[in-house]
């Protein structure tokens, strides 16, 4: 009932605001115009946005031959030919991969967990979940490190995998939250009444109404674990992974060339995810990627 | 709530066994059963490998490191708070938290107007046009952000060359030989580090304040514009008050990413150290883990401050 009443209220906001819509067009005055001004500030701040990362891109086809500077794809094949760095993406893709499924299962758990029900320290239980991207990268990096060398755990593939599990779980959890409470629980309760039981609602019901959400969080999960250097170094040991392989290149300016290819497929690597999130969740009420 | 499932009621066929099917049924029914399960490895994981993890850094920062030996050993000490209050430690501190007010600041200044104008006046193509905009250099990675940065601010740079050819050399170093800001060069002064930490932060100040500025009902514009207001007057008196929740959520974010970094004051900038570098150091090449663990107490108390400043102005309805 109380469902109804909202959507009522919600078809009755919609309608003020159609109406508003067109007295606004009726009244529309010069003020509705955009300052010349302002509209340069906001485009100029676009370009110093954008800049850098159009830099990088031309550079990755740029070469230079004496005075002659050419378009080429040379760089390309070096980058491919050089052995650490396909190691430093595989590890990379690798990682992400496993911190993202782990992620998935428990950024899930605590959603459907949460979303609904009220009890003592649920808010406790959301500032926990939030606590690894809210603290600075460093000292979740450096407090893991501190932990594992009081277990004596040796640093490697698994400890880079728990530290980004740990980060990555507050992007599932955000988007399927979100979704869970737009989806009405009378669903459910249909699901139920029409004589399915728990799993069947679960695969039927539930999981196609989550479907987007989940998807769209672990690309953006998987985004940020690929390219998460700070606190990545603290629980790598030994092991390269792409952003550090980037920064030991900063090291080593004669080798510039592949540099500038390999940022430019990291660039790509993590932007192509953000954008189909992106439109996976666009138009509902919390879009995916406005909080990193 | 609705009656659990009828069990004779079979028109939906199920792929489970009768157990499965059963299980399924009761933790439909005894929801604290269910929430039980769903919330315990969640809460393992981050109670016990997150949390603890920070509880042993916090417990580490009262151990002893003794300078002679670079030993550290686990008798409890307030010595290492005592230190940050040292002269250089200190110095350490106000140095990392200039810089993060320098640059949430400038981050409001220039984001504001993108914001703004993508709200106000965007239509709804432009809007997503700018959301994207804003949103990719946000997830594009960190360090080729920075290692773009370094390029550019080089002295080969495309910086230099372009103030070169306006003919500005004289107006940068005249920039460069003040005191606080300047340095040798662009890539070595702390001008430099500010505008890469500007950079590197500002699609995160852009966000919060759109999406406050979004909240905002136009027609609250328009009756002030209709009750004589000046756009002046409207923006001070009606659309600032409204919309400073946002910038203050905006700014907890450039706030505490700029007082926890440690990459970019080593890359770019004077040789001074941050708190981020100081405690990098302290626990690599030192082994200093005690002193290092102080140090990270020390963003954290400042951001807890500083949320519980932005919780008095509301930022977290903004958020």
């Amino acid at each position: 009932m109380l469902y109804k009443i909202k959507k009522l209220d919600k078809l009755m906001l919609y309608k003020i605001k159609q109406s508003d819509k067109k007295l606004r067009i009726k009244s529309k005055s010069l003020s509705e115009k955009s300052p010349l001004w302002l509209k340069t500030l906001a485009y100029g701040g676009l370009i110093f946005l954008h800049f850098p990362i159009v830099f990088i891109l031309i550079n990755a086809f740029v070469a230079h031959d004496g005075n002659n500077t050419y378009l080429t794809l040379k760089w390309f094949s070096a980058a491919f030919a050089r052995d650490d760095v396909i190691s430093a993406i595989i590890l990379s893709l690798k990682v992400a991969t496993v911190a993202t499924l782990l992620a998935l299962v428990m950024g899930t758990m605590a959603a459907a967990a949460l979303y609904r029900r009220n009890f003592f320290g649920k808010e406790a239980i959301t500032t926990m979940l939030i606590l690894p991207i809210a603290l600075p990268g460093i000292i979740t990096g450096i407090a893991l490190l501190s932990a594992m060398s009081m277990l004596d755990i040796e640093p490697g593939f698994w400890t880079i995998v728990v530290s980004h599990a740990t980060f990555c779980v507050v992007m599932i959890y955000n988007n399927v939250v979100a979704r869970f409470r737009r989806m009405p629980h009378s669903l459910v309760e249909a699901s139920m009444d029409l004589g399915a039981d728990g799993f069947t609602t679960f695969k039927r019901i539930v999981l196609p109404q989550l479907a987007t959400a989940l998807l769209a969080g672990a690309l953006l999960a998987f985004a940020l674990s690929f390219d998460e250097l700070i606190v990545t170094i603290f629980t790598a040991g030994h092991e390269i992974t792409l952003p550090i392989w980037l920064l030991n290149q900063l090291a080593r300016p004669r080798d510039a060339a592949i540099t500038n290819v390999v940022a430019m497929m990291v660039m790509l690597i993590t932007a192509l995810p953000i954008i189909a999130a992106y439109y996976l969740t666009r138009g509902t009420e919390s879009i995916a990627g406005s909080s990193k | 709530m609705s009656s659990p499932a009828n069990p004779t009621k079979t028109s939906m066929t199920s792929a489970y066994s009768p157990f499965a099917r059963s299980l399924g049924n009761t933790l439909y029914r005894k929801n604290n059963l269910l929430l039980f399960l769903l919330l315990t490895p969640p809460l393992l994981w981050f109670g016990v490998v997150y949390l603890g993890s920070l509880f042993s850094l916090l417990w580490q920062s009262f151990y002893t490191f003794d300078s002679f030996s670079m030993a550290v050993s686990p008798d409890l000490t307030l010595e290492n708070y005592r230190s940050l209050f040292d002269a250089t430690n200190f110095d350490i501190i106000l140095r990392t938290v200039s810089m993060a007010i320098a640059v949430t600041l400038a981050c409001a200044c220039i984001g504001f107007p993108i914001a703004y104008y993508m709200t106000r006046y965007g239509n709804l193509r432009e809007k997503g046009f700018f959301y994207i905009a804003v949103m990719l250099p946000m997830w594009a990675s960190y360090i080729v952000k920075t290692y773009a940065w370094t390029v550019i601010l080089s002295q080969e740079g495309i910086l230099y060359w372009g103030i070169n050819h306006l003919g500005l050399t004289f107006a940068l170093n005249h920039v460069l030989h003040i005191p606080a800001i300047g340095g040798n060069t662009l890539a070595t002064s702390n001008l430099g580090r500010f505008i890469v930490f500007t950079y590197i932060w500002l699609p995160f100040m852009i966000l919060p304040i759109q999406a406050a500025l979004e909240r905002v009902p136009t027609n609250l514009l328009q009756a002030s514009s209709d009750l004589g207001a000046k756009p002046a007057q409207t923006f001070r008196r009606v659309l600032l008050p409204l919309v400073f929740p946002g910038v203050i959520a905006g700014s907890i974010f450039t706030f505490s990413l700029t007082l926890g970094d440690y990459i970019i004051p080593q890359l770019i900038g004077p040789s001074g150290l941050y708190i981020g570098t100081m405690v990098y150091t302290m626990q690599g090449s030192v082994g200093n883990m005690p002193l290092a663990a102080a140090f990270t107490v020390v963003p954290i108390v400042l951001i807890f401050i500083y949320l519980a400043f932005a919780k008095r102005a509301g930022a977290f309805d903004a958020l």
